[in-house]
């Protein structure tokens, strides 16, 4: 067997040394990529940053821990943005895996700079996701009665004032699913309220028709869109520094399919040859 | 009589959500309203015949000592423990609960799905091959888009060109990655979505007037 087509045939343990190497190591030895950013999450962020301090968003958190590492540092990124500019956040899920999830990160996110109940609440999870959100529409206390803590909605400063999306200036929705065009259909189009999307970097593809015809007001994709979000709010979190990981990660991919290329192309001659003698 | 009232209450209460849509006055938003809190009612048990579902599986594997069966004595006996601790000493923050779940659940799955990463890139390295111009067209766009949503791909434009280049284009990179996106892609995903809308409200008028009935199990 040659030399290419032993690199066809490639033992896959290899390949997962190699992808390790390029994860782990650029964590120990940071390389400090440029961050730019674009325009989707620009929009985010300045829709956000507009808001008037006292205004009121409603943040879904639709994911479980296996899309904590891009959806974490989003979600964190996110409310520590509201949470500075004072606007109160409402947290939800539509996910049962994700609901203790919601809690830690809008507790995590708010240490020194927010206080529950105060400017910010927890509702926790709520099922038949679709139902959920058409009924919030009409009356939020319908479809929760208490917070997470089981704590009365009437009881909660942050809630007061907010009925329905009426009352809400933004809804974010930070998905592992697709759980974002629920909230467009049955939110954003009948009741007007804009939405903006946070999704894992597989699924952003699928939202750019809505972004384009103007159904959400931003898009948030995956890790690199969350150090997008970090480096607009200038606080280096885990998605910043996980961007030299996830670049040298894609680089090996891409390595790698154009050595396997070659070594078909290359094989592939070699045989025809062999035949045509 | 067994087949007619669903096919009755499917019509009415389908013909009535058409309707409030289009007259969103009472009697109609209270009929609305009480229909998705039943909808929602329904749907909770949903949850209890998944759980059901869950322990009918692992009883059945204990019971007949599959070679898997340790594993849903485990399953077991976790669903088991994270219930009582939830129950009896809540799920909020400080509880054991919460512990539990951060300090196995969470990296538990998160491993799970990073797993993804080698498969990905072992599945890449054998099967990405330029054998057709089909084939050849996703991987360009593939490696494009890999390259540039990612910062070493301007990262790498920036460094390797020069200066006249950059200034005609600072990020190119980036900006064919966003072509592609904004334009290929989101034509083609846009016409999956109209299909799929499409397909969706055929699909709901024929069960309204009856004429899809497999959801009924009738000519399975």
């Amino acid at each position: 067997m040659g030399f290419w087509e032993k690199i066809g045939s490639f033992d896959r343990r290899y390949i997962f040394i190699l992808i390790a190497l390029t994860v782990i190591v650029p964590l120990l030895i940071p390389i400090g990529m440029p961050i730019t950013i674009t325009k989707e999450v620009k929009s985010v962020y300045d829709y956000i940053d507009e808001l008037p301090p006292g205004s009121a968003i409603l943040v879904s958190m639709d994911f479980d821990p296996a899309a904590l590492a891009e959806l974490y540092p989003m979600s964190i990124a996110v409310l520590k943005h509201a949470y500075t500019k004072k606007v109160r956040v409402i947290g939800m899920t539509l996910w049962i895996t994700g609901t203790s999830l919601g809690d830690i990160i809008m507790r995590e996110a708010a240490e020194g700079i927010a206080e529950q109940d105060k400017d910010y609440t927890y509702l926790g999870f709520v099922p038949s996701g679709a139902m959920a959100i058409m009924r919030m529409g009409e009356d939020i206390t319908a479809v929760f009665k208490t917070d997470y803590n089981q704590k009365p909605i009437s009881q909660i400063p942050a809630m007061r004032g907010i009925k329905n999306y009426k009352d809400i200036s933004l809804i974010i929705d930070l998905a592992a699913g697709s759980t974002p065009e629920a909230w467009i259909a049955y939110a954003g189009s009948p009741h007007k309220v804009p939405i903006a999307a946070g999704v894992t970097a597989v699924s952003a593809v699928g939202y750019y028709p809505y972004l384009n015809a103007g159904q959400i007001v931003g898009l948030i994709g995956g890790m690199k869109g969350a150090a997008e979000y970090e480096k607009l709010v200038q606080a280096r979190g885990r998605a910043s520094i996980g961007m030299d990981s996830q670049s040298m990660a894609h680089l090996a991919i891409i390595l790698l399919i154009i050595i396997a290329n070659i070594s078909y192309f290359v094989v592939r001659r070699k045989n025809r040859r062999v035949e045509e003698t | 009589m067994k087949l007619r009232l669903p096919l009755a209450l499917c019509f009415i209460f389908g013909i009535v959500m058409i309707v409030q849509f289009f007259i969103p006055h009472p009697p109609f938003t209270d009929m609305y309203d009480k229909l998705i809190n039943w909808t929602m009612i329904i749907s909770i048990p949903a949850l209890i015949i998944g759980l059901s579902s869950l322990i009918q599986l692992h009883y059945t594997r204990i019971v007949r000592k599959t070679p898997n069966m340790p594993y849903s004595i485990i399953t077991f006996i976790s669903m088991a423990f994270m219930a009582i601790v939830g129950l009896i000493f809540g799920v909020g923050e400080g509880t054991i609960f919460e512990w539990i779940f951060k300090n196995i659940q969470i990296p538990m799955q998160a491993t799970m799905f990073s797993l993804l990463a080698f498969f990905i890139a072992s599945a890449a390295y054998r099967a990405f091959r330029a054998r057709t111009l089909e084939a050849t067209l996703m991987l360009v766009t593939a490696v494009v888009v890999m390259l540039a949503r990612v910062p070493i791909g301007s990262f790498l434009w920036q460094t390797i060109m020069p200066d006249a280049v950059l200034q005609w284009k600072e990020n190119l990179p980036e900006d064919v990655a966003s072509w592609i996106l904004n334009v290929p892609s989101m034509a083609a995903r846009r016409g999956i979505i109209l299909g799929i809308s499409l397909g969706a409200i055929a699909t709901s008028i024929k069960i309204i007037l009856g004429i899809e009935r497999s959801y009924m199990g009738v000519g399975e």
